[in-house]
């Protein structure tokens, strides 16, 4: 049991380094504006996602679909410390919207994926 | 500054350095947690430690039952991108009530190459062997004195392409692995005390194992933004299933165990906690747990040992 205890002790101080470390890792998303899979009354002005770690503008990406396929935000994405965002030049019509996005957290991870939301008539 | 900050990230990421999907255990967005009991589909830099379990063992042979109780390292790395070697070591305690036995077990080495990744699909695949290394753990604890040298094939599914009749099944995965123990003996003679002498035979053992998860975090992600909040939106409830039946020299029936849990993957860190549920009458014994603490090197040190060597 001694070799077992001292396993934890040790584990216990990893832990702790570890939770010393500065931030830098995986970027996940964390919240959306529309919600992820939503129905909003009304055209949102603006896609806003937030992540959990701080991104690199250099090559994240953020792009907003109808249906068709077709990109219907403004091409002007802009990215700040944690977040990014699109804005909607003029306002969309009732039906259902694919948000696709790749991240680049400043420690050079990558992650990408997407999402809907939908309009409601 | 900045122009140069993006001149080398953009330098990286031509020649391939960032870390992309490479690490962990991705296929697109999906994230496949570490599992506890079966073996994971990807390579990686990661290091479990301690991965703990205790269990009630039934009697068998001439083995009585016994109390078992298991802490392990286990240490991988990558040599490329798709490469990676492991190791693992187990300290183990048995007791009866009477006595207590203690010792490492055998040491195991592991291969693993990662041949198939699709993005779109969310699968992975895998190849690699462990090699559990003879006469290299204590005696006591009846650590083998023969090798068994386990080739498998490993893979990882998840179902993020359903429909969206069916959207909340996107969240689930499953993983596993199949594969062959050989020993280097077929059998073991031991001679008592009158002389007469017994054989224990070393069948071809096969390992089936196999996870099937439910991703908190890809639901709040990629599917529905349900409002789960710190820590509940980074929880992965799963089963796993540990199973083998020997193959030949006598054979055998299935053995094993079903084992409910979750794991809470955090951003360094992963915690997995599980129930081990024995799977029929022939594995014996009582309910156990297994818990473990994994570490994730590619985002501990991403420029250091978390990275492919070569």
């Amino acid at each position: 049991m001694k070799a077992i205890a001292n396993g934890a002790a040790f584990a216990a101080g990893l832990v702790l380094a570890v939770l010393a470390l500065p931030a830098g890792a995986h970027a996940f998303l964390h919240h959306a504006d529309p919600r992820v899979g939503s129905t909003v009354a009304h055209s949102p002005a603006q896609v806003t996602l937030q992540f959990t770690e701080k991104l690199e503008p250099a090559f994240s990406t953020l792009k907003v679909l109808d249906a068709a396929g077709k990109e219907v935000d403004a091409h002007d994405l802009k990215v700040e410390g944690v977040s990014m965002r699109v804005t909607i030049p003029s306002p969309l019509d009732p039906g259902k919207y694919r948000v696709q996005w790749r991240a680049l957290s400043v420690d050079t991870h990558v992650t990408d994926g997407e999402f809907t939301f939908e309009v409601g008539r | 500054m900045r122009k140069l900050v993006q001149l080398l990230l953009a330098t990286l990421a031509c020649a391939g350095i960032t870390q992309g999907a490479l690490g962990h255990g991705f296929a697109g967005q999906r994230f496949f947690p570490a599992t506890l009991a079966t073996d994971d589909p990807f390579v990686s830099d990661e290091l479990s430690l301690p991965t703990y379990s205790r269990r009630r063992l039934g009697a068998g042979g001439d083995e009585p039952a016994a109390t078992q109780s298991a802490a392990s390292v286990d240490f991988t790395k990558r040599i490329t991108s798709n490469f990676g070697l492991g190791f693992g070591a187990t300290y183990l305690e048995l007791s009866n009530g009477e006595a207590t036995a203690r010792g490492w077990d055998n040491l195991g080495l592991s291969a693993k190459y990662q041949f198939h990744k699709d993005d779109k699909g969310e699968s992975i695949a895998s190849v690699g062997v462990d090699w559990d290394i003879g006469a290299s753990g204590a005696k006591s604890i009846g650590a083998e004195s023969f090798s068994t040298i386990t080739p498998a094939i490993f893979f990882g599914k998840g179902f993020g392409n359903v429909g969206d009749d069916a959207k909340w099944l996107r969240p689930l995965a499953l993983t596993g692995s199949v594969g062959v123990g050989i020993p280097s003996r077929k059998g073991t003679t031991t001679t008592d005390e009158d002389g007469n002498e017994s054989v224990e035979q070393h069948p071809d053992v096969l390992n089936v194992g196999f996870a099937l998860e439910y991703s908190l975090p890809y639901l709040q992600s990629f599917v529905k933004d349900v409002g789960l909040a710190e820590p509940f939106n980074r929880v992965i409830p799963l089963v796993e299933f540990a199973l083998e039946k020997p193959l030949d020299r006598g054979g055998g029936s299935w053995t094993g165990t079903v084992n409910p849990g979750f794991v809470w993957a955090g951003k360094y860190i992963q915690l997995g906690l599980e129930a081990v549920i024995p799977v029929g009458s022939r594995t014996g014994g009582g309910t156990g747990v297994l818990f473990q603490l994994h570490f994730f090197l590619d985002d501990i040190a991403p420029r250091g040992v978390g990275r492919p060597l070569l």
